[in-house]
């Protein structure tokens, strides 16, 4: 599945081994994920080449004025009963190292400015500007990414798992290697055609924030009040990772992005699928429900996505995540919980779901806990209800 | 010695001062280069007279929508997509409607993509920058009436206008 | 031996005024006020490096052990300002007021009582700084770039925190015209402008970068205070203004600041070289010059620290190849000292170990910041550790290899004893081996996709932080072993008398007057000998 980072968890022989391969410059580099990737667009391709263009360039430097100074520590040293000579400067010395590097750098200008074309007004070997496809825009928030498809009417917002969220608490006891992709896994991916032009517009609610999936190649900033575009076209269908990479608060850190690279076939089913259900959701939240279905529709909800904290016997984990069953809030007034759902609960680990559950399954959700277990309020709580609040 | 120290002393004044006036340098430059992708603002239609339309020229303009997460309202372009030719004035409007049970006043900015498109980006008409206020559950329809000047680059044959709309913080 | 300089003041000995108060929170001695700026340098130094050390704790391992999201960027935050303006920059300063007098042949700085209060400003100001880690709230974690809109939803903190900035601003522009009133008017009356030691030029170049960027840094933070506290909108889009507009100012003094950390360094290790090479110095000119273009430079290249923020094609590829020039004369540098060491006669004492450190590991962070220059790639490097591992390299091996390697050089002439050269060489080769076991490493997690400023990170980065947090745990206690070799060699345990030229092949006022310095040195026009000078260049 995860096609772009490669692990480098390294056995402790694959370490020597690193070492090694580094000492001479092997280019085993990329299998252990010590390079840069080459990412699956054009575009990223550039970019690695680039990249070991000016790291050879680097490197032969490195030879050659670290070999000078080694060899003169060897060769100059005082206890070889060497007398210092007293020459202070040569013009020509100077003249050549000034000029040599200036022709390097005007080398290395060339595909720099290439590459760098390619990203933001790209052609196609006619020379003419290419066109998009289709248009995605990004939004940044605190601390999850919103993805509309401008084209499709398509709307939603991706956080970290859930499995994720739990295990990075401090203190939550769960080794992060028996989680799948830690830090790395969302809720709900972007979906996006293969070789397909994409125009990626990014922007952000809160703070800045920057989007950035190395296998594409590139970052951008999503600036509050501010547009960013940018462009990708991915040649390999796959899922690819990548995190936010600007500071944006406590939650920086875990605010992750995960696109899902479809045929163009499946894309199209993707689409319609999400179409369909976006339909059925807004016919559910518009009905009235009985409780009956309610409650049963809620045991789901609650199973699948609030059971990993507060557990499906209703008892939680406290202090992290306090026991539903008997609570103050669960057998309290109806607003107050719809609230705590919708909006979460700042400073403690529960999330806010009004943005990631449609208003009848969070509806179902909460009306399932108030008539489960002990618990006493025994009602039922309608979508209508958690509009409401979410509207107020 | 005297000198020395006033004058480095004047030098450090004036840069405390320059911090500050980077900010009008900063929006001048903005406007003649697009460094920011916002747009100059409202002009007048006579600008029409300049223009030398090209009709076999078309290019697609984008409308994008933004809600700051802090104003409950709905806001959205009519459509999303249009085929103008530069140097012709075309008119669109964006929906809003305030969702909440209370009166709410909100004030959009507005930015262009790409960047350098702003600076051909012509608003006759527009909301930006003035406050709306509506009253709860109150729908409106804002006009926007633009012209892409026909100086507009070849290398540009889509841009994005977008607004995002905040509360306004009293 | 030339005592010319001194011989009428040996008695001076005698002179310091006595008592704690009278001597240290008076003084208006030069010396004196380098000792305080160098031991308040070093406080901070542990200050910041402990805090390095939690952050190096917790990203021992994936998951999170020890601290809370927040806090961990309110780490991040202080260490680095902290490290800046409380270590580096001070550590500098303190150089300056110590060498440049007796460098230049003049008594005292040219403003003694205003030397006084740059100092005293200081310790009030960190102490207001680092009073933030118990307001509510807790200390600035927007980073030390303190970008808005983060920053604003501090709290109290910023205020605090712009305060502190403000004050050490003041510190620093006062320091900054004291040293060029001094070099400009105090040399010894045959000292030209071209004899002058590499040490003081650099720091001539890098007390005007500070008299023109640190207000502007200051003006940046007043409007973030403005739009926190008086409704402004500088940098609030919602009210009409771009928070990209902070990006560039901050820049504009960031940018100028690296240089300001790393011009004294070169002047430092200018002297070491020819030292330890016995040779002059090669292209004594051109070093000068390179300073100059690298201190102009700064000022024009400012957004390459904004590759990611979308700026318009053609303000990226001007950003690009100005940055792509940084490399020349920084290269001829370089190519510069390495030709100091060619055909001379070296012996390697430990400030020469630690220049030669310098030269290695400074190239490597001046390579990587050669492949960051390059827009297009920036665009996968920017905020990863790829660009934490740079800066390090150019920060730590380049400006703290200097102050050490410069406290190791100067401290015979200062305290009258030397180190102990078996416990510096230990302490070298801990610190060289440990930095590139900390730092080397994060190249890698750069590049394979670790961003920066994260708390908690993906299983697939778990080996490399490990080895970085082993790295960063043995540097960390170098630096106590330091200051053990530090606090033996000014009581003299274990130490032997440092000779009045301490070492064969120095040159330059320092070495003709007598160790320890005397609490005053040179006369008012007293002219110097051109034998004792390093470069008396004129061509």
């Amino acid at each position: 599945m995860n096609k772009t980072i490669k692990s480098c968890k390294l056995s402790r022989e694959g370490f020597l081994f690193t070492i090694f391969s580094l000492l001479f410059f092997s280019s085993a580099h990329a299998e252990y994920g010590l390079n840069l990737t080459k990412g699956v667009t054009e575009f990223s391709n550039e970019v690695y080449g680039l990249h070991m263009i000016v790291f050879w360039i680097c490197l032969v430097i490195a030879v050659l004025v670290f070999g000078a100074m080694i060899y003169s520590m060897i060769m100059h040293r005082k206890s070889r009963g060497v007398t210092a000579a007293q020459f202070s400067h040569s013009t020509k010395a100077e003249i050549i190292w000034t000029v040599i590097p200036i022709i390097i750098l005007i080398v290395v200008a060339f595909p720099s400015t290439e590459a760098l074309i390619n990203m933001e007004s790209p052609t196609d070997p006619d020379g003419e500007r290419i066109t998009m496809d289709m248009t995605i825009k990004v939004t940044g928030y605190q601390w999850k990414w919103k993805y509309d498809y401008l084209d499709e009417g398509i709307s939603f917002l991706s956080t970290l798992s859930s499995e994720s969220n739990i295990a990075r608490q401090l203190g939550s006891g769960i080794n992060p290697e028996d989680v799948d992709n830690y830090l790395l896994d969302v809720d709900n991916p972007l979906v996006i055609p293969v070789d397909t032009n994409i125009r990626i517009l990014l922007t952000a609610d809160d703070v800045i924030h920057s989007w950035w999936v190395p296998a594409f190649g590139w970052k951008r900033d999503a600036i509050p009040g501010f547009v960013n575009e940018a462009w990708t076209n991915v040649k390999k269908v796959g899922t690819y990772r990548g995190q936010c990479a600007e500071l944006c608060g406590k939650d920086h850190g875990f605010m992750p992005i995960v696109v899902i690279v479809k045929s163009k076939e499946d894309y199209a089913n993707w689409v319609n699928d999400q179409k369909g259900q976006q339909v059925v959701a807004e016919i559910k939240n518009n009905s009235e429900w009985t409780q009956n279905d309610l409650i049963n529709k809620g045991k789901e909800v609650y199973n699948s996505q609030c059971a990993l904290c507060h557990q499906a016997s209703g008892q939680g984990m406290p202090p992290a995540f306090p026991a539903l069953d008997g609570s103050v809030i669960v057998n309290g007034s109806i607003d107050e919980q719809i609230k705590t759902v919708v909006f979460g609960k700042e400073g403690t680990a529960m999330e806010s779901f009004g943005g990631k559950l449609s208003e009848s399954d969070i509806a179902a959700a909460i009306t399932y806990t108030r008539n489960a277990w002990s618990n006493t309020a025994k009602d039922a709580v309608q979508p209508q209800d958690v509009k409401r609040i979410k509207n107020s | 010695m005297n000198k020395t120290v006033l004058k480095t002393a004047l030098a450090a004044v004036l840069m405390f001062g320059f911090a500050f006036a980077l900010i009008p340098l900063y929006n001048t430059f903005c406007e003649i280069t697009g460094l920011n992708g916002k747009t100059s603002g409202q002009v007048a239609e006579d600008i029409l007279i300049t223009q030398t339309v090209d009709e076999n020229r078309v290019i697609t303009i984008q409308f994008d929508a933004s809600v700051n997460s802090k104003l409950n309202w709905e806001f959205r372009p009519t459509e999303f997509e249009m085929q103008v030719i530069p140097g012709k004035l075309y008119k669109t409007e964006f929906y809003a409607k305030n969702l909440s049970n209370s009166e709410i006043t909100g004030r959009a900015t507005y930015s262009v993509t790409p960047r350098v498109a702003s600076l051909y980006f012509n608003k006759t008409e527009c909301f930006c920058f003035t406050e709306q206020t509506l009253k709860a559950h109150e729908e409106v329809i804002m006009p926007v009436t633009f012209i892409i000047d026909s100086k507009l680059t070849e290398d540009i044959n889509l841009m994005t206008l977008s607004y995002t709309f905040y509360k306004l913080e009293s | 031996m030339s005592h010319a300089a001194v011989a009428t003041h040996d008695h001076d000995h005698d002179h310091k005024p006595k008592g704690f108060v009278k001597r240290w929170l008076m003084t208006t001695n030069h010396k004196d006020i380098g000792t305080l700026y160098l031991i308040f340098a070093l406080t901070m130094f542990i200050f910041g490096g402990a805090l390095a050390m939690i952050i190096r704790l917790e990203l021992f391992q994936p998951g999170l052990q020890f601290v809370q999201p927040d806090f961990f960027n309110q780490l991040t935050t202080m260490h680095a300002l902290i490290m800046v303006f409380g270590a580096v920059m001070p550590a500098f300063v303190g150089f300056a007021n110590w060498m440049i007098p007796i460098m230049i042949g003049a008594p005292d700085m040219a403003l003694p009582r205003m030397n006084n209060w740059s100092f005293w400003i200081l310790p009030f100001a960190f102490t207001m700084l680092a009073s933030t880690f118990f307001m509510d709230g807790g200390a600035p974690a927007a980073g030390w770039t303190l970008y808005p809109p983060l920053v604003l939803q501090g709290g109290q903190n910023l205020a605090y925190a712009v305060f502190a900035i403000h004050m050490l601003g003041i510190s620093s522009i006062m320091g900054a015209i004291n040293v060029i009133a001094t070099i400009m008017n105090m040399r010894a009356p045959n000292m030209g402008y071209l004899k002058m030691p590499l040490f003081v030029w650099t720091w001539l170049i890098t007390a005007f970068l500070l008299i023109a960027v640190m207000p502007v840094f200051a003006g940046a933070v007043t409007m973030l205070l403005t739009d926190h506290y008086f409704g402004t909108s500088f940098f609030n889009a919602a009210g009409g203004g771009d928070p990209v507009l902070f990006q560039h100012i901050f820049w504009f003094f960031g940018h100028p600041e690296v240089y300001i950390m790393i011009l004294p360094s070169f002047g430092i290790f200018s002297e070491i070289i020819p030292t330890f090479a016995r040779k002059p110095l090669f292209g004594y000119v051109s070093m000068v010059y390179a300073s100059a273009a690298i201190a102009f430079l700064s000022f024009i290249v400012w957004a390459h620290h904004m590759f990611s923020v979308g700026m318009p094609f053609g303000g990226e590829l001007y950003f690009m190849y100005a940055t792509m020039l940084i490399s020349i004369p920084t290269g001829v540098k370089v190519f510069n000292w390495v030709s100091t060491m060619w055909k001379g006669a070296m012996t390697f004492e430990t400030p020469m170990l630690w220049a030669i450190a310098f030269v290695i590991l400074f190239t490597i962070g001046g390579f990587s910041g050669l492949m960051m220059a390059i827009a297009p790639v920036d665009f996968q490097y920017h905020d990863t550790y790829f660009i934490v591992a740079h800066f390090h390299y150019v920060l730590v091996s380049g400006s703290v290899f200097a102050i050490i390697a410069g406290v190791y050089y100067w401290i015979p002439k200062w305290t009258g004893n030397m180190y102990s050269e078996r416990l510096g060489k230990i302490h070298f080769w801990w610190s060289a081996i440990s930095i590139n076991v900390l730092f080397f490493p994060q190249h890698f997690l750069g590049l394979a996709g670790m961003p920066r400023r994260i708390p908690d990170y993906s299983t697939q980065f778990a080996e490399f932080n490990m080895w970085s947090s082993i790295g960063g745990f043995a540097f960390g206690l170098a630096q106590i072993f330091f200051i053990i070799i530090v606090i033996r060699t000014i009581k003299g345990k274990g130490t032997t008398k440092a000779t009045d030229r301490v070492w064969e092949g120095a040159k330059g006022l320092e070495w003709f007057i007598p160790s320890p310095a005397p609490h005053h040195t040179f006369q008012d026009g007293e002219a110097v000998k051109d034998e004792q000078l390093a470069h008396v260049s004129t061509h």
